[in-house]
């Protein structure tokens, strides 16, 4: 594509600007330092009490920052949507910090973006940044899945059905790796507990979620999370159905307050920060950088009423373990669920095993298949 | 109490999923089948499907009352359609772009009203359990029924006679199937398609609050995902017939189920290909009913998609 294609964003912020200076032509620009216009791009609505609520927190605390100018755009899908958007925070607003936010926009959008801009950063989430790929291009994720692992810890304390329930987006690696460590989490409490999960095969989409929560307390499933951009649907329609709730993402308690154990959340505002901060101090960001619950990249919602005293204790005690670094929830003896050995007794993958980012089956004990 | 009801669950989700999903599409193809019958295309409805649900939700968060957010739902829609309405009647307007730029400005006026609503927790429509001589508790989930599901039906049967028997509906019908016969007759075709066309959206205005008010029950921006288009469609494939509309709203319901509880017992291969169980079910059926002398039986005449 062309550097010269127009967005709407950048037409209307063009004729506003020639507008503006029509109006007033005495005001000229102050100061002598060019700020940093950092651009962020989100693939839902930036208040969805989710994923992309959780990215636009951490934008607003770079927004805070000292000689940091920030263009947020919400609803870009993730096709050459996304690079159009890109182009036109690069050419329009001269961003020279990009952070496009959704899985789907790294391979090929991303990718085919950055070489034509080597002055600008690229810095996508949960993307995996390899060697051979452009050097201005930066892959960052947590290892929210020892969240979800904890969650799990409290949702095998919460079920008396033995029977705990996911309702999962699409069956990539960073969902199947929740969906894994929920039910490896609350088999620390029972090795007799399964967990169904089901596949909504979008992001965001309503009336699927409800259904497929209210499939999960039909077949009998008494602790319900998700992996969804915006859990508010399956949260409310959980709780309606008198199911105990894990969040993910983001806070969901004031939803379902006495329902709500816990809840795996983000934590990028110390993360964009600190990252912006390295772009001004005139640094390079690391082309791959992850970090977990130690590193304050995710955190866990407080927990909730309904968690009781020997939850808490197991509960904090894992937590404590994954706060020293290296825990390993994904271990021998393991097979996933349609037989195959995927780690031998004394074999496992560390929370930064680069394997677990790969991750193509559901463990035994997880009722679901990924196609 | 057993919660194992193995694969007696499927139909009992599908007549669930049938009861909680099908409404919105009951609303707004009764809608619709009303303003095609005066011969006017209203593809706007996804858009006041969409607005509906924003100013319902709104309305009854700051009211706290969710039957007064169903009411200004009802209003915004009519608004919409007496838009549509009064636009198509100026002449040489295309119903169809018109109701293409009324869709898009709905969404666009919904997404940007509604931004401070994300969050707020509105108060939901009530439900009747219908189940209550069940101790089955998967039985007396399925059997919440929704007021405004109620109430559409009930709408079904009442335009079904109307459009049949009085008078009202006989001025509708033949202005929607010869503009001259109507001329001759003294009535104004312009005038009927307006209000036609303006009911139609308060219909769409309620399907909508009944997306945001109670299933799934809040208001977000992908709340519809293309649910009023599809029902535009299901009046086609009703035949312009309101009681086939809710026929054919309760079989795109209990399909939408299909995937999510075949996945719940265990059959989980494929689920891509139960999620297309709607539209395969649609294409299926009008294969079976399409006859080249009598394809379109019941199609208003002065429908610009049939001329």
């Amino acid at each position: 594509m062309s550097t010269s294609s127009l967005s709407r964003r950048g037409f209307l912020k063009r004729t506003a600007a020639v507008a503006g200076a029509a109006a007033a032509p005495t005001i000229g620009f102050a100061g002598s330092h060019s700020p940093l216009t950092v651009g962020f791009i989100y693939v839902g609505p930036k208040d969805d009490f989710g994923y992309n609520q959780a990215h636009a927190e951490g934008a607003a605390a770079v927004k805070a920052m000292e000689g940091v100018v920030v263009v947020e755009e919400e609803n870009v899908a993730e096709t050459i949507d996304v690079q159009k958007s890109m182009e036109s925070m690069i050419n329009f607003d001269e961003a020279k910090l990009l952070f496009p936010t959704s899985f789907g926009y790294f391979n090929p959008h991303v990718l085919e973006v950055a070489p034509k801009h080597p002055d600008v950063r690229f810095q996508h989430a949960a993307g995996l940044w390899t060697e051979g790929m452009p050097t201005n291009v930066g892959s960052y994720f947590g290892y929210i899945g020892m969240g979800q692992y904890l969650n799990g810890i409290t949702a095998g304390h919460a079920t008396k059905t033995k029977k705990i329930g996911f309702v999962a987006a699409k069956p990539i690696p960073q969902v199947l790796l929740n969906i894994n460590s929920f039910l490896l989490g609350a088999r620390q409490v029972d090795p007799e507990i399964t967990c169904q999960v089901i596949f909504t095969g979008e992001w965001s989409l309503a009336v699927k979620e409800a259904e497929a929560t209210n499939a999960l307390a039909d077949a009998g499933c008494d602790v319900i999370t998700c992996h969804v951009d915006g859990p508010k649907v399956v949260m409310e329609t959980a709780a309606g159905r008198d199911c105990f709730v894990c969040g993910y993402h983001a806070n969901q308690s004031p939803l379902a307050p006495e329902k709500y154990l816990t809840g795996a959340e983000w934590n990028w505002a110390g993360v964009y920060t600190g990252m912006v901060q390295t772009v001004l101090d005139g640094g390079t960001i690391d082309n791959f950088v992850r970090g977990g619950l130690a590193d304050g990249f995710i955190k866990m919602s407080p927990l909730g009423p309904a968690v009781s005293d020997a939850s808490r204790a197991q509960f904090e005690a894992v937590k404590a373990e994954i706060m020293a670094g290296g825990f390993t929830a994904i271990k021998g003896p393991l097979k996933d669920n349609t037989g195959k050995v995927i780690a031998a007794e004394g074999e496992g993958f560390a929370e930064d095993d680069i394997a677990l980012e790969s991750m193509d089956y559901l463990v035994e004990g997880v009722i679901g298949s990924t196609s | 109490m057993d919660t194992e009801l193995g694969y007696s669950i499927i139909p009992l989700a599908i007549l669930g999923g049938a009861i909680r999903v099908s409404t919105p599409f009951l609303f707004v193809s009764l809608g619709e089948a009303l303003t095609e019958r005066s011969g006017r295309i209203n593809l706007g409805l996804e858009g006041t499907l969409v607005f509906g649900a924003m100013s319902g939700y709104a309305v009854a968060y700051l009211t706290n009352s969710p039957w007064l957010g169903v009411g200004a739902a009802m209003i915004c829609g009519a608004l919409f359609g007496l838009i549509h309405g009064v636009i198509c009647s100026l002449p040489r307007v295309n119903d169809i772009a018109v109701g293409i730029a009324m869709m898009i400005l709905g969404m666009g006026l919904a997404f940007y009203f509604g931004k401070p609503y994300v969050q707020p927790v509105a108060p939901d429509l009530p439900a009747i359990g219908f189940g209550w001589w069940s101790d089955i508790p998967q039985v007396r989930a399925a059997l919440e029924v929704n007021v405004l599901f109620l109430i559409g039906a009930v709408l079904a049967v009442v335009l079904w006679w109307m459009l049949r028997s009085t008078r009202i509906g006989l001025i509708l019908r033949v202005v929607g199937d010869s503009t001259d016969a109507a001329r001759a007759m003294g009535l104004r075709p312009a005038v009927v398609r307006t209000c036609a066309t303006a009911v139609g959206g308060a219909f769409a205005g309620v399907g909508g609050a009944y997306l945001s008010l109670y299933y799934p029950g809040s208001w977000n921006e992908g709340i519809s995902s293309g649910q009023g288009l599809m029902a535009v469609a299901l009046v086609i494939f009703a035949r312009w017939n309101p009681l086939a509309c809710f026929g054919a709203a309760l079989l795109f319901g209990g399909a939408g189920a299909l995937g999510p509880v075949l996945q719940s017992v265990g059959i989980s291969e494929g689920y891509y290909l139960f999620f297309a169980a709607p539209y395969v079910l649609t294409l299926g059926v009008l294969i079976a009913t399409s006859s080249p002398t009598r394809a379109m039986t019941g199609a208003p005449g002065e429908l610009s998609i049939t001329k």
